[in-house]
């Protein structure tokens, strides 16, 4: 074979336009990985000078997946900058749509988007259902859609695609590859729960949706508190995203819990899934209000994957270097001294293992994502970065929950530090979450019973200049909002998204972001059918259209905010 | 009933060639429907339903059925562009454990990045084989604008980096019909809101083709199906507005079977959120409703199978079906005062692109700010 440069774009099942880049060595065995973002939008250049109450809606747009996060993020930035401390209750409302687009949005990024990288379907076809049905029972006492039948009809739908040749959206994958682990048994389970969650995903949606007015992009914030005060208010409303919250919890607990114990005891030895992490600092930050001051989760830095230490984060230590990414700029800046000035270099040609093409210049610029770095290092966040830093806290609940995990699948701790931890991790966020969703929803009736209020009102005064932020976690990981407003206008805007940390290319240090880390030393099967390298790069979830942003030069003057702890607004 | 008639007719023509083409999928419609406990009577109930939805007499609703059957002999191909996979988000949220869900399990999806299994050059020779081996046949449709700045290159996909606007030509060139899903790739979206730094574009700025809008931010599933089975039924498409949208689903304004009319006619607002009028459920005018421009059926569909939509959840309409509207409609939570509100007759080809730029007939800001002042509450409020 003469090239060793394998390209895949675009990584499918991601939000937004990916593409990444290996060069193996002869045994196949990967040296060098790098990360291209290739869509550029530039919504915070667009959200200069308009009103700050339409920053939330605008800034939602930059994701349609973890839709919600960005207008919560919009929101509680001008909220912070003008001091507005919404009532109780729209903070308990905030956090139960915070808790309900999880549920759905982990469900949704394990079976759909992730999930074919751990499960054959073609395998599938082959097994015995009866046998299957058994298998189930291994995993979880009370298995969902896993009956004989179930299953048999789960098989003739998909015959019916294969049955024809059409394989439609299942044409072309990477099946058969020798790092499938799963029998065909545990892969017509898991393939029904595919099924099964498209389902479940809808009823997660409408759950969300009552009190956020439609999934995806809600429409029920406002800056000072919530719209939805007579959802909020009627007892039908509250039953009705209870009944819906039980049945989502339930599929959790019942499929997608069992699921990840099955790749747990199926991938346990895989090569493949037991690297896949090159950088091991971890940073996340708070989420969830369950009652008044009382957050589910905490926020906290970890170093080289040492759980004996957690540090506070502070902000002036966040820096971004553009060296490889398509902006002008030589020396890393900290974001809120950020300059942004686009500046396009492309692709070159070149040679593939699949044959000629565009391939990125790793000596130039070559990608649309800036590397964030904090004291110099870069950084993982995600779901693995919250368990792993809560755990480390001792939070309670999650300690629970990792060590009840441990325990179930023989796994060691270090086990969390891998492609096979960081699947896991984002399902046991969810678990934990859905066990604690109900005590944010119980507050809320609490709260109810003496307090009705839903909104504080506020002025802005075009005299005066306002500054603010919001820091919290999201379904990707850290997410912060940064805002100016001068003339009763957003003078400046900024997000520092989480898939931006995960995601960035090398800096000029040459020090490598999470994703291009985790590749390096992954051996391939085929490297025309990289099915090792999408696993790995699923596994952190991206989302590429937050990770490319602009900002602005004004940004500079954000340079003396008063940074303490990483603490959103109300909740997060 | 003459028009109808023709238009029976060509229903009849469009399906039995239809019938002709060879099926995507093994197993025809009604097995599965059965598989799936839906009985024959269940099924017609539905497409009576969509019948009435696409604003077709019920004679057509056993042509909507067999439309319906015939789903499978037009693949799609869904592309993305400059966008935020909201709108492929919404498609994932067609009903379910009913018919609609079903019906995209049997229209055979060949390409979506979303969605599907292969990536990078599998995923791409995906692509080219749907648009080879179903030339003239698959429905193209596009999710995101088309970024047209600097040659294009903002977006670039696939192994030889082609820009969005090459590849939109290309998946173009030998589709059915285009159809371009929600706001972005119908009028540029988000990323075309001043100053609109990639010059993006909406997809039929950039393509000669004939195309048809499915606008909202995003589109409900149900404009996105019921614009499917009407193509499959016609092999035409539907009855369009000066924006390319459908008028079975764009034809009323929000405004007009709004929820909260009656308070609206009554001069009964909500003054501040949270106030008594927000728990009332009173118009939402004052607070920026932007429901009396904005032509959509969210008031009648709403979203997530009915569960709520932005109105009925205490916050104005955006206006997110209208071309421009991040621009047009903002601030989004203060009342348009320059803009005026159309008669109540008026229909968006009567008010054309004019409506957004203030000249249009009908009663003018002024008057209906003094009709509010008339029956408003406010100083009870206050
Ligand atoms: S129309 Fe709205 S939901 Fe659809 S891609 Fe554009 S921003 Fe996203
Ligand atoms: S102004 Fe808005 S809330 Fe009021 S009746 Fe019209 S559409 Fe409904």
């Amino acid at each position: 074979m003469m090239s060793r440069r394998v390209v895949i774009d675009p990584i499918t099942r991601i939000e937004g336009h990916l593409r990444i880049e290996v060069e193996i060595d002869e045994n196949n065995v990967v040296q060098k990985a790098y990360s291209s973002s290739t869509l550029w939008r530039g919504i915070e250049l667009i959200l200069k000078g308009r009103d700050p109450r339409d920053a939330g809606l605008m800034a939602q747009r930059i994701c349609g997946v973890c839709t919600y996060s960005h207008y919560k993020a919009g929101v509680e930035a001008v909220e912070d900058a003008l001091g507005v401390t919404p009532p109780l209750n729209a903070q308990l409302v905030r956090s139960l749509l915070n808790e309900s687009l999880y549920m759905h949005d982990h469900i949704v990024q394990f079976y759909h988007l992730h999930g074919l990288d751990w499960v054959d379907i073609l395998s599938a076809l082959e097994a015995d259902p009866a046998l299957a049905a058994k298998e189930a029972f291994k995993y979880t006492d009370l298995p969902i859609a896993t009956g004989e039948d179930e299953l048999k009809a789960v098989q003739e739908k998909v015959k019916g695609f294969s049955g024809k040749g059409s394989l439609g959206p299942f044409a072309n994958a990477y099946w058969g590859n020798p790092t499938y682990k799963f029998t065909p048994e545990q892969n017509l389970i898991a393939l029904s729960h595919y099924l099964k969650a498209l389902e479940v995903q809808r009823i997660a949606a409408q759950m969300f949706a009552i009190f956020g007015a439609k999934q995806p992009h809600p429409q029920s914030l406002v800056v000072g508190g919530i719209t939805s005060v007579k959802d909020m208010l009627s007892p039908a409303r509250l039953a009705e995203w209870k009944s819906k919250y039980e049945i989502v919890k339930e599929f959790i607990d019942r499929a997608y819990y069992p699921d990840i114990v099955m790749a747990a005891s199926a991938y346990g030895t895989e090569e493949s899934v037991l690297g896949g992490m090159g950088v091991k600092n971890f940073l996340t930050g708070d989420a969830f209000l369950l009652s008044r001051n009382k957050n589910l989760f905490e926020s906290g830095m970890i170093k080289n994957g040492d759980l004996s230490r957690v540090y506070p984060i502070e902000d002036q230590k966040i820096e971004e270097d553009v060296t490889h990414a398509w902006y002008e700029g030589d020396k890393p800046l900290q974001p809120y001294n950020g300059e942004t000035i686009p500046n396009y270099t492309g692709f070159i040609d070149g040679d593939t293992v699949n044959g000629p093409a565009k391939i990125i210049n790793e000596k130039d610029k070559y990608s649309w994502v800036k590397s964030p770095r904090y004291e110099g290092e870069s950084c993982e966040v995600g779901p693995l970065a919250s368990m792993l830093v809560n755990y480390a806290k001792g939070n309670k609940p999650v300690v629970d929950a990792v060590d009840t995990f441990l325990k179930r699948t023989g796994l060691p701790v270090e086990a969390l530090f891998t492609t096979l931890g960081r699947t896991a991790a984002r399902m046991l966020q969810t678990k934990v979450i859905a066990d604690h969703a109900i005590i944010t929803f119980n507050s809320l009736i609490e709260n109810i019973k003496s307090d009705q209020s839903t909104y504080t009102k506020f002025e802005i005064d075009p005299a005066l200049e306002y500054k603010g932020r919001f820091i919290g976690e999201v379904p990707r990981g850290t997410l912060s909002h940064w805002v100016r407003i001068k003339d009763g206008v957003i003078e400046n805007y900024q997000a520092v998204v989480p898939t931006t940390w995960n995601a960035g290319p090398k800096d000029a240090n040459d020090i490598i972001g999470p994703y291009e880390a985790s590749l390096v030393g992954l051996k391939l099967e085929d490297p025309t059918k990289p099915l090792e390298v999408l696993r790995i790069i699923h596994s952190f979830d991206p989302c590429m259209a937050c990770s490319v942003h602009v900002m602005d030069i004004k940004g500079k003057e954000l340079a003396d905010f008063k940074v303490s702890t990483v603490n959103g607004v109300g909740t997060c | 009933m003459n028009s109808y008639d023709s238009l029976l007719k060509q229903a009849e023509m469009q399906l039995e060639s239809l019938a002709k083409l060879s099926s995507v999928k093994e197993e025809p419609l009604e097995v599965i429907l059965d598989k799936h406990g839906i009985n024959r009577r269940d099924f017609l109930k539905w497409a009576a339903s969509i019948t009435a939805m696409l604003a077709l007499p019920a004679q057509f609703t056993p042509l909507v059925a067999d439309a319906v059957k015939l789903a499978d002999r037009l693949p799609l191909v869904w592309i993305h562009l400059a966008e935020c996979t909201g709108c492929s988000e919404s498609l994932i949220r067609t009903d379910s454990p009913t018919i609609d869900s079903l019906i995209f399990d049997y229209v055979s999806l060949e390409y979506h990045e979303t969605l599907m299994a292969a990536a990078g050059w599998q995923a791409e020779e995906n692509l080219e084989n749907a648009i080879k081996n179903y030339a003239g046949r698959y429905i193209l449709l596009v999710e995101g604008g088309v970024p047209t700045a600097m040659n294009g290159q903002y977006l670039t996909v696939g192994a030889h980096a082609r820009t969005g606007l090459e590849l939109i030509h290309h998946a173009a060139s030998s589709a059915a019909a285009i159809f371009s899903i929600g706001t972005c790739a119908s009028f540029g979206g988000i990323q075309a809101a001043a100053p609109n730094p990639t010059g993006a574009k909406g997809v039929d700025k950039v393509i000669s083709n004939p195309v048809i809008n499915i606008p909202g931010c995003p589109p409900s599933s149900k404009n996105i199906v019921g614009t499917l089975v009407y193509f499959i039924l016609f092999g035409t498409l539907p009855a369009i507005d000066v924006y390319s949208r459908p008028k079975w689903a764009y034809g009323q304004r929000i405004h007009d079977k709004c929820e909260r009319r009656s308070h609206f006619d009554a001069g009964e607002f909500v003054e501040s959120f949270g106030d008594e009028g927000a728990k009332e459920g009173w118009c939402l005018y004052k607070q920026g409703c932007k429901g009396p421009y904005t032509f959509n059926n969210c008031s009648v569909e709403r979203f997530n199978q009915h569960t709520n939509w932005p109105i009925g959840a205490g916050h104005g309409c955006m206006g997110c079906s209208e071309p421009d509207f991040w621009d047009a409609m903002g601030p989004l939570e203060k009342p348009i005062d320059a803009h005026l509100v159309m008669g109540l007759n008026a229909t968006v080809d009567q008010i054309g692109t004019t409506l957004l730029t203030a000249t249009a007939i009908g009663i003018g800001a002024h008057a209906v700010a003094s009709l509010f002042a008339s029956k408003s509450k406010e100083e009870d409020d206050e």
